[in-house]
Formats: structure tokens, sequence, C-alpha cells
């Protein structure tokens, strides 16, 4: 229910007590009896068709009409992580779940479960290992697993609507910083947390602030990195689609605390729906008057602009990000001088990504004590991990600093399809490493994976079986750094085609076991030798999967064999006879007119013919086509 | 003044030298591909990096953009630092095998032969950017820019066509350390009737 | 009579940013969602507006993937390469379909029908592999999927 004044002045708030004035008044206007209906609109779920979902619910509960006693809200909300179950419809406030709900579903949640309070079994949630049918989000592992303080109301609220966000405590942690705080306060705060940066290197957040706040007055500038480019990540997207005033509100304290007057969002352009969502908060945010001029009657001056990403994963690393905003080519600058004293357009600037600047928000709101109290020794807080590949549970999950690879994975993940472990997971983006089944019981903070030879990174966290091939896995990451370095430094530009080329090679069933060395020799050179984070830790992906999977190089190098099947120069696709139908579906795909035999009887591949495109075993509806 | 001790020798600098400039001054070389006095340096080719030991921790930094600082420990050629600058050589004997100066460069630090590919042997251009920069910052014509990104970065006027903001001082060509920008001058070069026009040519 | 209406399209568009350097970047993607390419004229109006010598907007423009210097073609058909997505085949996906487009690479088929591109992770990965295909997200493609969705984009 968004109020709709047509003078923004109207909805200015001057002051912190306005602000929990409204809150109060917005929160009493909720009627405890209605029912509300949520149905996720996170990209996944929208994906899968989500947004015919809520339509089909508002069609049949405008016929159920007259039968409802109190008409139930339907809120559509930003991503609730459990991506791979979507579309996904939440009964509140019982909290009942339903899962790849389609619009022909939606006649029957209205007529049990809104009329009658019956539950529609076959829409739940069963545990994949107990078989057990689940009713609420709370019994579900992948919830009841996680700690959830940057998601806390993404999948609760409207993210288009700043008043739902009120409700759920939105901006009270910068209203108390501009009111009742010291700039130099709300440092000591946010250092007292423990705060880490959360987009790779997890630098102290509070020390990042007092380097740029030591520069007296003048002009400073804060900035979020919002560029997720990490293949396999997307817990910033998530964040800024479901809960942007989190990151709107942190941005705010972080330009209180340093004295910056002007903050840039930089966001991927591949997030249309972050962005639309983070122009609407803005907007929402300046008619209340907690952007602009005089915030709350605080004195502090602030607004955010945006600038969209234009295609270039090295803009993620903080001085390029500054350049690209300056509408300059996005190539890393030498440090020192540090950002912190000569940042963008020169000036001192603060650049931390969205999911830091959303704990910001939450430490100002419940305080450092609380924030430190989560986690471990050096990794205060939670870690949001995008949980995707070869596991059941493909989603989002926020848990604390610590806990085990195993746990995530396993429990919360719900574990590895058709296996009962992984064969790796790799963390920390192209900058991070292959951690093995051996390093299941490895505590997931910034120290422990670094010393694994991996890196936090943002957050993606891609778990891999035994079908995947770890030279593939490490040329893969390769040829993603090649395509996306700058090509400013030499050891960059020069080196990492260089290590992709050995690779390739590797996977050919070509090279030596003295190519392994050289590989060392030079990986050590280009982390020693780059310019920035993008160069210097491009050969981790070799250098773990050398660590930990040398045996698999060794089988690649001296036996020509791709254990797992995958690189192409070394597997042959064949026809299983005792499953084939003979039914032509992959003869006809085949490209090459490889695919021979009879109709109705057992097909054959001509090996000297197939380019291994996959096309026959992709049309197989039988699995009669095995790569060997 | 600063003191901090370069290869074991103690040496002063003044605030705001580069630890290259500092090298310099008492009499250390240090190689440079990428540097030029005349144009801000860029820290690109990293063959002047430098090792820094700070107790049990080291480091390479790019010596031309490091600052002097007091109490440094500064090593220019210690292990770490050479095994970088022959990767670099080694990989540019194999990406611009026609340059003399990279063939001697690297025949100093005894790389001979690359172990890679060569994909084109005439070609000359390490991607140093010098003439970019002394193109914007020197001339102030700004007729030449890097194209393209990564593996596919090359030296270019706009659409790699002869331009009109060239005024063929020939700047470009003396700074480059190959030879490679007097062999594509031609390509950026602004239109003969221009050149002509132009007074005292 | 076309080349006069971009003229004024493109007019339009540059006047929604200051003049200054910073916002080069800014009036590069909005003339290529306008037009779906920077034209070598809209770059030099660019340039007179912003006042970025031409070099190093033609810089910028080939630096970054999301800027093209050439028409791109009727249907964009965008595969997801992110790990999650390479995992599960999209560069076999990628391979096949270019192969049926008559594509050696990334680009845009003679007949200005079809841009194929590849894209570094849409963060969708739950949906892997995903292609976006002008504009909507197809979850769970496979090479004959996603063959048969571009014929049909081709006789539309």
């Amino acid at each position: 229910m968004q109020v709709t004044a047509k003078n923004s002045a109207d909805m200015r708030l001057g002051s912190l007590e306005e602000l929990e004035k409204l809150r109060s008044e917005l929160l009493a206007a909720e009627d405890p009896d209605q029912t509300k209906i949520i149905v996720c609109h996170g990209t996944g779920c929208v994906a899968n068709d989500s947004p015919s979902v809520t339509k089909a619910l508002k069609a049949a509960l405008a016929a159920a009409g007259e039968d409802i006693k109190v008409m139930p809200g339907i809120k559509t909300t930003g991503c609730h992580g459990f991506c791979s179950r979507g579309p996904l419809v939440i009964i509140k406030p019982s909290n009942i779940f339903y899962q790849q709900v389609k619009p022909g579903d939606v006649e029957e949640i209205v007529q049990k479960t809104i009329l009658t309070g019956e539950t529609v079994d076959r829409l739940l949630y069963v545990h994949p290992q107990t078989g057990e049918t689940l009713k609420t989000t709370e019994e579900i592992p992948f919830y009841s697993g996680q700690e959830r303080v940057v998601l806390s109301n993404i999948g609760q609220i409207d993210p288009t609507d700043i008043e739902d966000a009120f409700k759920a405590g939105a901006y009270a942690g910068m209203a108390k910083a501009l009111t009742n705080m010291e700039p130099g306060q709300v440092i000591e705060e946010v250092t007292k947390s423990g705060l880490r940066g959360r987009g790779g290197a997890g630098f102290p957040t509070g020390l990042k602030w007092s380097l740029a706040a030591k520069h007296q007055g003048g002009q400073k500038y804060v900035l979020c990195n919002a560029d997720e480019g990490d293949p396999g990540a997307f817990m910033d997207r998530s964040v800024m689609e479901g809960d942007p005033h989190a990151v709107v509100e942190g941005m705010i304290i972080g330009g209180y605390a340093i004295g910056a007057d002007t903050g840039y969002v930089y966001v991927r352009a591949e997030y249309p729906l972050a962005i639309k969502h983070l122009v609407k908060a803005l907007d929402d945010a300046r008619a209340h008057g907690l952007l602009g001029e005089n915030i709350l009657g605080s004195g502090f001056n602030f607004d955010i602009r945006i600038n969209r990403g234009a295609g270039a994963f090295v803009c993620g690393e903080e001085t390029a990000l500054m350049r690209s905003v300056e509408g300059k080519v996005g190539e890393p600058v030498p440090r020192p001088p540090y950002p912190s004293d000569k940042g963008l357009f020169g000036k001192p600037s603060v650049l931390n990504n969205v999911e830091t600047w959303a704990n910001v928000s939450r430490i100002l709101d419940k305080g450092a004590d609380w924030f430190a109290s989560l986690g471990t020794e050096k990794s205060k807080g939670t870690k949001v991990f995008a949980l995707v590949g070869k596991v059941n549970n493909v989603g989002l999950v926020e848990v604390p600093m610590g806990i085990s690879l195993r746990n995530i994975v396993m429990e919360i993940g719900g574990g590895v399809p058709g296996s009962d472990h992984f064969k790796a997971v790799q963390t920390g983006g192209p900058s991070g490493g292959c951690l093995p089944w051996e390093d299941a019981d490895l505590p997931v903070d910034f120290d422990s994976l670094i010393a694994a030879g991996s890196m936090m990174g943002s957050g993606g966290m891609i778990v891999m079986d035994e079908r995947d091939c770890m030279v593939d896995v490490a040329k893969y990451f390769l040829g993603f750094l090649e395509e996306e370095s700058c090509g400013k430094c030499f050891p960059c530009r020069l080196g990492v085609p260089r290590l992709r080329e050995t690779l390739n090679r590797f996977s050919k069933g070509q090279g030596t076991l003295e190519d392994i060395d050289d590989l060392y020799s030079l990986a050590e050179a280009i982390k020693a030798g780059s310019l920035c984070a993008l160069g210097g830790t491009a050969p981790n992906a070799v250098l773990s999967t050398l660590r930990y999977f040398r045996g698999e190089y060794e089988a690649h190098i001296l036996e020509h064999r791709c254990p797992a099947g995958v690189c192409k120069d070394l597997i042959t696709y064949s026809i299983d006879p005792e499953v084939c139908t003979g039914c032509r579906a992959c003869s006809r795909a085949c490209p090459q007119g490889a695919i021979t035999g009879e109709k109705k009887k057992p097909h054959t591949i001509e090996e000297s013919l197939c380019i291994r495109c996959g096309m026959c075993m992709e049309s197989c509806k039988f699995g009669a086509i095995q790569v060997i | 003044m600063l003191s901090l001790t370069i290869d074991g020798k103690k040496v002063e600098a003044e605030a705001g030298w580069s630890l290259l400039d500092t090298a310099r001054q008492h009499g250390i070389d240090i190689p440079t591909l990428c540097y030029h006095e005349a144009v801000e340096p860029f820290g690109a080719c990293r063959l002047c990096v430098v090792e820094l030991k700070q107790g049990n921790n080291s480091r390479l930094v790019a010596s031309c953009v490091y600052p002097a600082e007091e109490g440094l420990e500064v090593f220019t050629s210690s292990e770490k630092v050479n095994s970088v600058r022959r990767w670099i050589l080694e990989m540019l004997l194999s990406e611009c095998p026609a340059s003399r100066e990279i063939r001697e460069m690297a025949g100093q630090y005894g790389v001979n032969t690359t172990r890679f590919e060569v994909k084109d042997p005439e070609e000359q251009c390490i991607l140093c950017g010098l003439c970019v920069r002394a193109c914007a910052q020197v001339v102030g014509a700004n007729a030449i820019s890097t194209v393209g990104r990564g593996a596919q970065k090359e030296i270019g006027s706009p659409y790699l066509v002869p331009g009109e903001d060239c005024v063929a001082c020939g700047t470009c060509v003396t700074v480059c350390p190959t030879g490679a920008m007097g062999a594509r001058f031609e390509r950026v070069r602004g239109v003969p009737s221009v050149i002509m026009a132009r007074p005292g040519k | 009579m076309a080349q006069q209406a971009i003229d004024i399209d493109i007019d339009e568009i540059i006047e929604r940013y200051p003049g200054r350097p910073e916002f080069l970047i800014f009036l590069l993607q909005d003339i290529q969602a306008a037009f779906n390419y920077v034209s070598s004229e809209a770059l030099t109006l660019v340039c007179d507006h912003t006042g970025v010598p031409e070099s190093q907007a033609y810089s910028v423009a080939t630096f970054y993937n999301s800027f093209s210097l050439e028409p791109k073609g009727e249907n964009l058909i965008q595969v997801c390469l992110g790990t999650a997505c390479h995992l599960k085949g999209s560069g076999l996906i990628a391979e096949n379909l270019m192969r049926n487009l008559g594509l050696d690479q990334p680009g845009t088929t003679d007949d200005l029908k079809y841009t194929v591109e590849t894209v570094n992770c849409l963060g969708a990965c739950a949906l892997a592999p995903v292609a976006v295909v002008n504009g909507d997200y197809q979850p769970k493609v496979s090479s004959p999927k996603l063959m048969k969705t571009a014929q049909k984009l081709g006789t539309e």
C-alpha cells in the first residue's frame, strides 16, 4: 500500500522521530488477520514465469471474491534463494512453502489453503533424503541451516515499496547514525564490528573508511561495487533486486562517516531488474527526504547516482571501476596512491561492494557487538554464497563465517546429485581455486580459504562432481581471464594466454611433465609481477587444481586420457546397443551425418566423422549415448 | 631527505621520487620499457619491478610508480625479480620477435630463445603505450590510442585509418622503444594534403 | 529520410547528459540501446558534446564488450558461459548454435538476421544452461531447443 502523495514535500521525513512515527503507523495499519501470499519475483523465478503465477492468483482471488472473509494481500518480492525450486509461493503468516508453482496450481491454492486452511501437499517440498513432506520454510534444511542477516528482508518485503521496507526496519540504522552519532563514532562502530569487505580481499571496512576520513574537508566520494562479474555469483544481484534500500542506507551511512556528499553505484548492465529496483529505491528515498539535502534534519547532504557497467570484468577492480565511472577505459592504475587518498576524480574515495554496504546498515541498526558475535575471531558476521553447479539445492544461502564446506554443500545444499560427495568446490570466482573433498571440513572464512589456495571472493561456490574435469575447469577460468584482461600490464596480457595454451595442449593429451614445472614458474611470475589483482590471482585456478588434482593432469599428459570424460580430443562417443531403440533422434540431430543404422535397430557412430558436439547425447531420450 | 637501502646500499631520496628515480640517481640500473621521463609513469611493462622486503614479507612493486619511503629495503635484481623479467622477455620474444631491442635485452637476462609460439615474425610493437601517452601528454594531439583490450589490444587511430588529429610530428616514433611505431606511422598520420599545407614543411 | 530520423533521435540522446567526459559511457550506452550499434557519425557527435578526443572515445568503444561499432542482427541470442553453465555444457551449445547459423565465432550472420554473443554469467545459475533470446531468459536450454528457437525467429 503505497502512499501516493502528488507533492513529494508531503512525504519528507524531517527527523529520526518522524521516521519512527511513520514506521509505527504503517505497522499499526496492518491487519493481523490478513493472509499474505508472497510470490518470488527474483530473476530466477521470473525466468520460470512467476509473473504468470501472480496474475493467475489475482484472478483466482477475485473470482473467489465473496467466499473470502479477509481478502489476502499479494506481495511480490525479491529472490528467496531457493532458485532451483522456483517459482516459489509462500503463504504468510503460517509460512507454508509451495514450490515449482504453475499458473494451473493457483486455483487449488486459493480453494484449499486460502479458503479452508489446508495445504496442497503436491506443491510442498519433499526432503530428498528422508522423503518427508515439509510444510513450512522453517522445516526445510535449505533455510533452517542459514543465518540471514544481509538477506533478512529479501523475500519478505516488496522491494519496490519503500513503506514495506520501513515496516521491516529500513533506514533505522542510518537515522541513528545521522542523529545520535558523530562521523568518527560511526567509523568506530564499523571497526568494532570487525566487518571485512565482502567483495573479495576481505580488507577491514572500518580501517578503509578511516583512511579516507582523515582527509579533512573537501570533495570525497563513496562508491558501491555492484559489478558482480564472477561467473557463478549472483549474491549482489539478489540483494539489489530484493532489498535495494539496504544498499542505499549503507552508502548514506558511509558517506556521513567519511564526509562524502555523493555516492556512485556501479552496477552490471546484465542486471536490468536490479537497476530498475535501485532507481525506484533512490527515487522513493529522495521523496522521503532520506537522500538529498539536510537528511532527517541532520544537516548532512548526500545523494547517489547509478553508473551502468559496459561489459568489462576488470571494472570490478577498484581503480578500474573508478576510471570507468570517469568515462574512461577501465584499466587499473598502480597503487599507491590508494583510492582513500586519490580515488574517483582524484579525490579521496571509499569503495565497498553491495553486500558490505548492506551489512553496514545492519551493524548500525543492531550494534557492533551483535555483529561481532557472529562468525569467527577474524572473520565476523555472515557471508552470502551463490551455491551452484552439481548440487541439489542451487540457490543463494547466507551462513555464519566459519561453518564448514561440508555443511554448506551437503546439508544446506542438499548434497550432490547421484553422489555422496563432491569432487571439488570452486570458490572465489576466476581469482579463486578448487578445493577437494578432503577439505570438506575446512571452515569457510577469509583466512582458511587463502591458506588452502583459494579465496572467499565475492561468494560464488561452484560444486563439481566426478564428471567435471579439473584441467578443463582451469582452462575455462584462464580463457575467461584472457578475454577479460585489460591488456595493460605485460605479465597478465602475455602470461595468461600462455598458461591457457599450455592447458590447451594438456587437454589434447599433449605436453610433458616439464611443462608442469614451467607452468608453476610462469604462474609465480604472473602472480608476483602483475599490476592488479586480476593478473595477480589469475594463476590460482591452475595452481589449486595442480595442488589437489595433479593425478588428473598426469592422466591427460601421460595416458592421453580425460578421466572425467570432458576434454573433446580425448573422448569418443558411442551408442549402447542394449539401450538404443533405433528411434533415429540422434541421427537426425547429428550435424555430420556420422550416425547410421536401420530404423528400430541399434545405431552406430562413425568415429572419423564425429566432431564431439554432443548433439546426439542431448537428443537421446533413452540415455543410450556414452562417452568414454 | 628519506633514507632507504637499495641492494644493501644506503641511499637517500627526495620526497616525491619514485624508487626508479632514486636508483638511477645513485647509478643503480633498473631495466624499463614503458617508462620515459617526458610522460607520466604507467607501471605497465613490469620490467622495472623490484622486491621490497619488510621482515619476513616480500613483494614486488613497479619501481617507476612506487614512491621512495623512509626505511625501505629494496632489491633490484633478486631471483624473484629476475624470474619475472625473464618470463616477460621470453614472452616478448614470441610476441614481437622482430624487435632488436627486445632480443638484446632478453640476451642480457640469458633468454635467447622462446618456448612460445611466434604468431607474427614481423611484429615489433610491445604495447607499452608510450606513443599514446606522448601524443596525448607531450603533443596534445590525441591522435592515437589503444584499441580493443587484452590479447587483442593494438595501437591505432580511430577506425585504424589515418586520422585528421595527427600533426605528423613524429614524437610517437621517437619515444617508441622498439621502432614499431616507425613501421606503422603511415597508418596513423594525417592526410598528406594537411601535412603539406603546414608551414615550414 | 531514414538518415534524418536518426539524426533527430541522436540529438535527443545527446542532450540527455551534460557535456562532460564522465558522460561518455552513458551516451554510448544510450546510443547502442537505441540504434543497436554506435556509428562513426554518432561517435563524432558524442565527442563534440563531451569534449573527449575521438581517439579516446574509440578506445573506450572498443574496450567495453557492450558496444558494437557495426550494426547487429535483428535477433540477439546470448549464450551464458558462466561457470555453472559451462559445467552444464553451454560451451558446446554455443558452438552448435554458431555452426548451425554458419558462424565460426560469436558475431552477426551475413544476412543480419542473427547476432550470437557469449556472455560471462548472467547470474541466473539455477537455470543453467541459460540463453537469452531477444531479452527473454531461456532456462535449461539444449542445443536442439536453442536451434529450434533461432529457426522460428528467422521465419517470423
